[in-house]
């Protein structure tokens, strides 16, 4: 990596015929231009903008947290926090279902950890196949900006692992933003969902796992 | 100015901007917000979106939709506001669309909806152009692709004089020999324009000159803009 | 999206223990910011944060003629607007139950307390008498519009100079104050709402404490007598509990005046 500077839509991140445009940018002339707001980034002549606000832009294999909205005949809407509306078919559900019983599975107003497999022009198919999807029976639900996500998990999983291995907690993060934590106390997740808003509040700082860890021995439960 | 000395009310030079200000992140519920203020206007702007578009039938499944709503606090002014909305905000509602729609990219969100509300907290004069303003930076500030932002600013004309960035005396009040013109423009960061309007009376020659000098001033702006956005995320 | 059941549940096992989630405890405000004189065309303004709620009042002040069973006195009118800018549960249109509820309950802690002396705002006996409007608008809602408003209306009037008035022309002369205050009683009428979580009170929700609660009470009120209140929710209440509430509106009451009268003196 190069450098790292805040950039807004329409200004100029580098000069040069040799670079090449990447996502939230565009070439002008010999110019890469930010068509975003966040942090530009440019590695191997090829740079881009790293967006730090904005919805949640769904991608398949994300693993998200959703709101059951309505039981139709063949599945459960969900809202996951996007403009597209998301679908969970009964036919991605790991075991049969009778279709009068899907409130059984999970209710309306219920919450479920659950996988994007397709995105189409109808919308967000979902899927609860794989381990450790499905309803959510316990626990402390909470929101974040979804931008944040990729710091609260850290490179290879490092800043959640070691948010887990302090708070002793279970913990989900969905990428739209949603956040599941499950632990014995409700103490215990309190103090994880303070260690995780600590990292958003701080996301831009750099050394963050030493930060946190610092946080960590300051602040007990 | 014909023969005699001409002073504006405020004690600003012709080409003078009044000071501004501008902040983001005024509003936390919304996904993008920002504040901006010339003297004595000041305007809030809060966009929410993309989201879904309701109802149904407003949606366009080639391109997004950009939805501004201004508007004004009841006692902003001098002489009270009924609440709700009226033929003038309905206007600049629309004015305000048209002069940031060539620099959202919408097309990205088709079937969607960005709400982009606006409020002047307090009004003097120039209230629209402080509203597109901070609705820009808004849009910028929610992670809204776009081809740059926008800045907007009125230049006035009071008898013979042209000034910049017109003020409440300016807009109401002055009234002698030709009279007052305003006239707000919006500029992208590549000096389109994507709003122009004008009331009063102006030559062919003034008028160029007023747009040479709008075009001064939109850097000025453009530089409060993205100082404000840039240090948001220090 | 509203709070999930789950974490509303969690919140609540939580509070038996007299904790909440931000670490307050049940009889604790966030912080309150208070700010006068917020937008300079108005006749008085505040602005109100308590932590990341934020509301705007303003005063405005005109001429009119009394209402056919008040000759004697000026006029109070109180709207409310909970504005699509301040978060993605409001709409642009008409106003909902919430605005016209926020607006009328603010409306009578203001006039069932007489706290604006409104016989003292008469020009003309039956023909010409000062209306003085309090407008509310949300900039943010994070739960407790109600007391963010209450407080903001209160600390605007205490703020508020009377605009001048041309006799002759029988016009205001609006933009030109004169030096006089809006006649207010020396009682100050503060809105406390209280909301039940589980077997608890708590003062100041959020917005994630207000999605769970099954009871809200306004009480309006000075330092001794209580002239307005509004039961919000459909759950009933105990009267254990109403006594509770009342006790504790009292002890909210002499911590919330302090805040007003620092800003305002």
């Amino acid at each position: 990596m190069n450098e790292r500077k805040i950039v807004i839509p329409g200004e100029t991140i580098v000069k040069g015929k040799e670079f090449l445009p990447g996502e939230g940018t565009e070439k002008r002339g010999d110019e890469i231009v930010a068509l975003r707001y966040g942090l530009a980034e440019e590695y191997n002549n090829l740079a881009k903008v790293i967006p730090l606000s904005g919805v949640y832009q769904p991608r398949r294999g994300n693993i998200i947290i959703g709101k059951v909205e309505e039981l139709t005949f063949n599945g459960w809407v969900i809202d996951i926090g996007t403009a597209e509306r998301a679908f969970l078919p009964l036919t991605e559900v790991p075991r049969y279902v009778d279709k009068n019983g899907l409130h059984e599975v999970i209710d309306v107003g219920e919450m479920a950890v659950a996988k994007i497999w397709g995105i189409n022009a109808r919308g967000i198919d979902l899927s609860i196949k794989s381990r450790g999807l499905g309803k959510i029976d316990e626990g402390l639900l909470f929101k974040i900006n979804p931008n944040k996500v990729p710091r609260v998990i850290g490179k290879e999983g490092s800043m959640i692992k070691l948010i887990k291995d302090e708070t002793g907690c279970n913990i989900t993060v969905g990428q739209n933003g949603w956040i599941w934590i499950k632990g014995e106390k409700i103490e215990n997740e309190l103090y994880a969902k303070r260690a995780i808003i600590f990292v958003t509040e701080k996301s831009f700082m750099s050394g963050l796992t030493e930060e946190l860890k610092k946080w960590f021995t300051e602040n007990k439960k | 100015m014909a023969n005699k000395e001409f002073v504006r009310d405020d004690g600003r030079k012709f080409d003078e901007l009044r000071p501004m200000t501008a902040k983001v992140g005024v509003v936390p519920n919304a996904d993008g917000s920002a504040m901006f203020s010339f003297g004595k206007t000041i305007a809030i702007a809060a966009v929410y979106g993309p989201k879904e578009l309701h109802p149904r039938n407003q949606r366009d499944p080639a391109k997004g939709t950009l939805r501004c709503n201004y508007n004004m606090l009841s006692f902003s002014v001098e002489d009270r506001i009924r609440p709700g909305p009226s033929r003038r905000s309905t206007e600049i509602s629309k004015i305000t669309e048209w002069a940031l729609g060539p620099v959202v990219m919408i097309d990205e969100y088709p079937n969607m909806v960005i709400d982009v509300h606006i409020q002047i907290i307090q009004a003097s004069a120039s209230t629209r152009c402080a509203g597109i303003n901070a609705a820009a930076m808004a849009l910028a500030h929610a992670g809204i692709p776009m081809k740059s932002i926008v800045s907007s600013v009125s230049v006035g004309k009071l008898d013979k004089q042209l000034i910049l960035d017109v003020n409440k005396y300016e807009d109401s009040v002055f009234d002698e020999g030709e009279g007052a013109t305003d006239i707000p423009i919006t500029f992208t960061s590549d000096e389109k324009i994507t709003h122009f309007q004008l009331d009063g009376k102006i030559s062919n020659e003034q008028l160029k000159e007023v747009i040479e000098m709008a075009r001064k001033a939109r850097k000025e702006i453009y530089e409060v803009q993205k100082k404000a956005l840039k240090e948001a995320l220090n | 999206m509203e709070t999930p059941e789950l974490t509303g549940n969690r919140m609540k096992k939580y509070l038996e223990g007299g904790k909440r989630f931000d670490g307050r405890g049940v009889e604790e405000y966030r912080e309150m910011i208070i700010e006068t004189g917020v937008s300079a065309n108005a006749e008085g303004s505040a602005r109100v944060k308590l932590g990341k709620t934020e509301v705007l009042v303003g005063i405005k002040m005109g001429v009119g003629e009394p209402y056919p069973d008040s000759q004697d006195k000026g006029n109070l009118m109180v709207t409310a607007e909970l504005l699509p800018l301040s978060s993605s549960r409001y709409e642009n249109g008409p106003p909902k139950f919430p605005a016209i509820e926020l607006g009328r309950v603010t409306d009578r802690i203001i006039r069932e307390s007489k706290f604006i002396e409104l016989n003292k705002l008469v020009i003309k006996e039956g023909e010409k008498v000062w209306t003085v409007f309090v407008d509310i608008y949300s900039i943010n809602d994070d739960g407790n519009l109600l007391d963010a408003a209450g407080i903001g209306a209160i600390a605007a009037l205490k703020t508020a100079k009377i605009p001048k008035y041309d006799e002759k022309e029988g016009k205001v002369l609006f933009g030109e104050w004169t030096t006089k205050n809006i006649p207010l009683s020396k009682e100050t009428p503060i809105s406390i709402t209280l909301h039940k979580i589980g077997n608890r009170f708590v003062v100041d929700p959020t917005l994630e404490e207000e999605d769970i609660a099954e009871t809200r009470l306004t009480i309006g009120r000075t330092k001794d007598n209580i002239s307005s209140m509004q039961k919000g929710n459909p759950q009933p209440i105990s009267i254990e509990d109403l006594h509770k509430a009342i006790d504790l509106s009292e002890k909210m009451y002499t911590e919330v005046f302090k805040r007003i009268e620092k800003v305002v003196k």
